[in-house]
């Protein structure tokens, strides 16, 4: 089986001044053809660095990589004919209209919106009723559909999408992977990065990256499932104060606010709940625990500190 | 938490145009507070916020801000309080001395206190190796924690925080809301806006604005019973559902 994009020991560094900054180091990793695949992790952890070196428009200093089968060096002529880009910052042009964008970038393909309505219209039709307005003067919302519709246009083989979702409202975000999902539908391999972590659990597979390093990739399921210790979720009347009395505690692994509760890890992995519930219930006149399941968000933070 | 109101906005209205950004907004904040103002994008957080802060005077309507008149005291009132962005906080080409010596002048500090609370913020943050650091090389968890020190240099009553952690790590992002602990257990208000859902169950009190209107104030606690549901990203989408403002 061919894959859609194979990353092989990619690093990359830049200077500046008497500085040498390491953006990626020997990265690899795989995305199958038809996957929605997820980088997720904070800034400065390489994510854009990594794409800008599969799309073409920066060297690797050293390791290979292949997007739809092709060399990023020798084939990025043909690189750039099947893959969609979209860029974290919004890169059309503010002074053509939401119609003209588009019809720029069908132009350089050689196609057109009508050879390609189908697929671009889930997101287009829903910026189509502004499509004489100029794309400068575009909510935020609606220039990330209108640069989506861009990036699709030529019927892409593989997308690339930089940070879509940073600093969008919780319904937006929603909607906006309802989207890919119907894009990994008609065919598309995805090729996505996010800094919120409750996205990793909509992807297919995800590599958790942090300082140019993968941290480790896996399915949602199996990242959750590698968080090795029991994991407690605690909650009491002043949630402040009973994290400072837990971290005090001799037993207490790790403790960290998660909303409503704080997730609790203890040094002793066998201990029972009775015994648990005898050294916390004291802590707080309203306490409640209850043993949980690990999100994504614990096991990135378990391989942060590892 | 006092019964110290230093927040007090009484139908807070701004129109551009015939578009009507923030619709008679009413509601208190009280001394020691950390105030959640949530919304969807496009509904009014950022123009509303521009208010309280001194920034952009009212169509109609009147606010007290850390005990002045949004009319006749924005001056005052910028000097009373702190604010940090994630877009903008500190100056990417100074060291991180120079940007607590440039915001510290600013707010009037005098050379000596100056001096002290580079002291003190780099010790406290455990940056000492780093004071001439340029601020560009940080990580942009770091850069944050220097910004929130930075605003609260001048000891503000109310601290503006404009999505303080956007794409900070999971671990220094809950460092940050540990000094946002801090700063309200020291009698400090903390106004804050997040699209972090997690991060508006630390919040005393939220509030969701829908299409320029406060459509739901309380603790996170009532909003969820209220609203039947398990968590704050629940209540959020039922309401941010409800808009019909057209941020297609």
């Amino acid at each position: 089986m061919t894959s859609a994009i194979q990353v092989d020991q990619v690093s990359k560094s830049f200077v500046s001044g008497k500085e040498k900054f390491t953006a990626l180091k020997e990265i690899t990793l795989s995305v199958g053809k038809g996957e929605l695949f997820g980088l997720v992790g904070p800034d400065g952890a390489g994510k854009t660095t990594l794409f800008r070196i599969l799309t073409t428009l920066m060297y690797a200093d050293s390791g290979f990589a292949t997007v739809d089968g092709f060399d990023i060096v020798r084939d990025f002529k043909e690189i750039r004919k099947r893959v969609g880009y979209m860029p974290g910052k919004f890169s059309l042009y503010p002074d053509l209209s939401v119609a003209e964008n588009l019809a720029f970038f069908a132009t350089l393909f050689d196609t057109s919106l009508r050879e390609n309505y189908d697929l671009v219209k889930p997101i287009y039709q829903q910026i189509e009723p502004f499509e004489k307005r100029k794309a400068g003067a575009l909510s935020g919302g609606m220039k990330q559909k209108l640069a989506l519709s861009c990036a699709l246009i030529h019927r892409p083989s593989v997308l690339f999408l930089d940070e879509p979702t940073t600093g969008v409202d919780a319904v937006s975000r929603k909607e906006f992977w309802e989207l890919l999902r119907g894009l990994q539908d008609a065919g598309i391999s995805i090729l996505v990065s996010t800094p919120y972590m409750d996205e990793a659990s909509l992807c297919d597979r995800v590599a958790l990256m942090q300082e140019g390093r993968v941290m480790g990739i896996n399915t949602p399921e199996g990242i959750r499932a590698n968080f090795a210790m029991p994991l407690y979720a605690v909650r009491g009347k002043n949630m402040y104060r009973l994290m400072q009395q837990l971290l005090k505690l001799e037993a207490v692994e790790s403790c960290h606010p998660f909303g409503q509760h704080h997730h609790v890890v203890f040094r002793n992995s066998s201990m029972s709940m009775e015994e648990i519930r005898k050294m916390v219930i004291p802590l707080d006149d309203d306490m409640e625990i209850s043993r949980i399941e690990p999100t994504i968000e614990d096991s990135f933070m378990a391989l942060m500190n590892q | 938490m006092t019964g110290e109101i230093v927040i007090s906005a009484r139908d807070l209205t701004k129109r551009f145009g015939d578009f009507t950004a923030v619709k008679a907004i009413t509601f208190d904040v009280m001394r020691g507070e950390i105030f959640g103002f949530l919304g969807a994008n496009g509904a009014g957080k950022t123009t509303a916020m521009r208010m309280l802060c001194g920034l952009s005077l009212p169509t109609s309507g009147t606010a007290q801000i850390a005990g002045f008149d949004l009319a006749t005291g924005s001056e005052r009132i910028k000097q009373n309080i702190g604010y940090m962005s994630q877009k903008f906080s500190l100056y990417d080409d100074l060291t991180i001395t120079e940007n607590i010596r440039f915001y510290g002048g600013i707010y009037g500090l005098t050379d000596k206190e100056i001096k002290d609370k580079t002291r003190q913020m780099l010790g406290t943050l455990h940056l000492e190796d780093q004071a001439k650091t340029i601020t560009k090389a940080l990580p942009l968890g770091w850069k944050q924690k220097v910004a929130f020190s930075v605003a609260m240099l001048h000891q503000p009553r109310i601290v503006f925080l404009d999505e303080p952690t956007g794409g900070v790590d999971p671990v220094t992002r809950r460092e940050f809301w540990t000094m946002i602990y801090e700063a309200a257990n020291s009698g400090t208000t903390v106004f804050v806006t997040t699209h972090y859902m997690d991060e508006a169950e630390y919040c005393d009190r939220v509030s969701i604005m829908v299409d320029g209107s406060i459509e739901a104030l309380d603790t996170p606690l009532k909003l969820k019973e209220q609203f039947e549901s398990s968590s704050m990203e629940n209540v959020f989408i039922q309401l941010a559902r409800k808009a019909t403002r057209s941020n297609a």
